[in-house]
């Protein structure tokens, strides 16, 4: 039963990767880039990997794909000229895509490398998932785990930098400026003569 | 039950199939990101086949570091792809031809 459910969730993964490579409209192949990360999500809980198949939701379809949706509804881009030499690479695609399944199919089926008769033994009753993960994440994974941190916010301060415009005429604060004025440059002490006031009433 | 050579299979098709799109769509950028999504996603499901066969809990934990680091080579590249057409007014692979490589 279990086998059962893996096939057909690995069928419609494969459909929806094969529509990734082959449709016309990139939202298209997003959408079904989303498709695909849900079945891998699901065929990941179902070898008992709970925690990455949620995560993969959470971070793939929820903010990666966004992002690719994002940036492609933001770009008006004209995808003609971009599908040229489709149908002139399709062969050498096909074939090499097909070497290339040959090639991993005979390693993974030959006898001399025992995979075959390796079974996915059942989760053990009351081992959590995500315990299991913490506990090692936390501890012997610490240090990985720091610089993976650090790699984030690499990649966000990157990201700001590259995206960030500075236009000409927009109104802002400048910082330093504003931290070296000095009192002189704002503040004119006038000296003046106190003056009577015109009908000579005393407050 | 599930068997460990079903995810291999699985893993080595879905590869396969990344690397065809790199040919097939070879002029935009980010088909080119989205197909790169796709083979990293196949060494994920390797990873997590193996670690369920093994029962190694460790195979688990480098998906995780997959994923992190997918993620940040996702959002550079759009970013660089958002600074290209910027620049360009496109996408076209072709169109990048400045250092006349």
């Amino acid at each position: 039963m279990e086998q059962v459910i893996f096939y057909v969730f690995a069928a419609v993964m494969l459909f929806a990767a094969t529509m990734v490579i082959s449709v016309r409209n990139p939202v298209h192949a997003a959408l079904f880039l989303v498709l695909a990360f849900f079945n891998a999500a699901i065929i990941w809980v179902l070898a008992g990997a709970e925690f990455l198949g949620i995560a993969l939701v959470v971070v793939y379809v929820g903010a990666v794909m966004v992002l690719f949706l994002f940036v492609l509804m933001m770009l008006d881009i004209n995808t003609a000229p971009l599908r040229e030499g489709f149908a002139r690479y399709l062969p050498v695609g096909v074939l090499v895509a097909g070497l290339m399944v040959l090639q991993l199919a005979t390693v993974i089926l030959s006898a001399r490398v025992d995979l075959i008769s390796g079974t996915i033994p059942e989760p053990a009753a009351g081992v959590n998932n995500i315990k299991a993960i913490g506990g090692l994440l936390y501890t012997a994974y610490v240090y990985p785990f720091e610089i993976a941190a650090v790699i984030l916010l690499v990649a966000i301060v990157s990201a700001i930098t590259l995206t960030l415009r500075r236009r000409e005429g927009s109104r802002k604060q400048d910082v330093a400026k504003q931290l070296s004025v000095k009192k002189d440059d704002r503040l004119r002490l006038a000296r003046m003569r106190p003056s009577r006031r015109q009908g000579g009433g005393a407050r | 039950m599930i068997e460990l050579s079903d995810f291999l299979i699985l893993g080595a098709l879905l590869f396969s199939l990344g690397v065809a799109g790199i040919f097939l769509n070879r002029k935009n950028v980010i088909l080119l990101l989205m197909c790169i999504e796709l083979i990293l996603l196949a060494v994920n499901v390797n990873f997590i086949g193996f670690s369920a066969a093994l029962d190694d809990i460790a195979g688990q934990i480098f998906v995780f570091f997959i994923l992190t680091v997918a993620a940040a080579e996702a959002a550079i590249g759009l970013a660089i792809v958002v600074v290209l057409f910027r620049s360009r007014g496109d996408i076209n692979v072709a169109s990048l031809d400045a250092m006349k490589g």
